[in-house]
């Protein structure tokens, strides 16, 4: 996993929560910086695909660590 | 140009309440521009003390525990009592799944700069006072709704 500034733990959250959570954690980053999510919602695999072409917020990784889903998105 | 999304909410259950909220917060985090007008029943989702509930009856295809809906009687659905027990059970089952209670969905939708109209003639309707709801909530009509929905990317009924 590469490097992040910050980790948000969206675990035991259902839709929608894990996106508006991250939306609201990276507009506390600077542009650049990285934010790791850990959420246990299966469908937010493809929520934060979205999230992340809706947003211009690139994903930069998306995959299962210790049975919970993590992703790393870049704030644009 | 951000994207706008104009949602008319007009039912007042805890099962209908969901949709608006949901799909206000996201589009909103997803950049949209939103506007929810709340009109009929939908005004019970502004109120400042919510009292939502779920009722069996008149929700055909409902799922319930232990297989009830295939064989508890729709006469059964209208017992006194019935209505309080099944929104107890529904509210458990999303606490226990981790979703979001309505007044935290209202409260991210409201932070992340979603709109809320509601119906002046259905406020008056009604007879409801505007101190029974929230603050952060314009009133106006159906031509209010159609300046914001007539510029509309997705303007959805609920």
């Amino acid at each position: 996993m590469a490097n992040f500034d910050q980790e948000l733990d969206a675990s035991g959250l259902n839709c929608p929560l894990p996106i508006l959570r991250a939306k609201k954690t990276l507009a506390g980053l600077q542009s650049g910086q990285v934010l790791r999510i850990v959420a246990t919602d299966p469908g937010s695999v493809k929520d934060f695909e979205a999230f992340s072409k809706q947003t211009g917020n690139p994903l930069l990784e998306s995959g299962e660590e210790g049975g919970k889903f993590v992703f790393l998105i870049k704030k644009a | 140009m951000s994207k706008k999304l104009a949602i008319i909410a007009t039912k007042g259950t805890l099962d209908w309440a969901y949709p608006p909220f949901i799909l206000a917060s996201t589009a909103a985090a997803l950049g949209y521009d939103v506007e929810v007008f709340f009109t009929f029943y939908g005004l019970q989702l502004v109120k400042k003390d919510l009292d939502l509930k779920v009722s069996p009856l008149g929700n055909p295809g409902m799922p319930m525990p232990m297989g009830m809906d295939k064989w508890f009687p729709v006469m059964g659905t209208a017992i006194p009592g019935m209505e309080t027990v099944m929104t107890s059970m529904m509210k458990s089952k999303m606490k226990a799944k981790g979703v979001a209670s309505i007044e935290e969905l209202r409260e991210l939708c409201q932070e992340a700069g979603v709109r809320f109209v509601a119906c002046q003639m259905t406020v008056d309707l009604f007879d409801m006072e505007p101190s029974q709801f929230i603050d952060e909530l314009e009133f106006g009509g159906a031509a209010t709704f159609f300046e914001f929905a007539g510029e509309s990317d997705i303007c959805l009924y609920i």
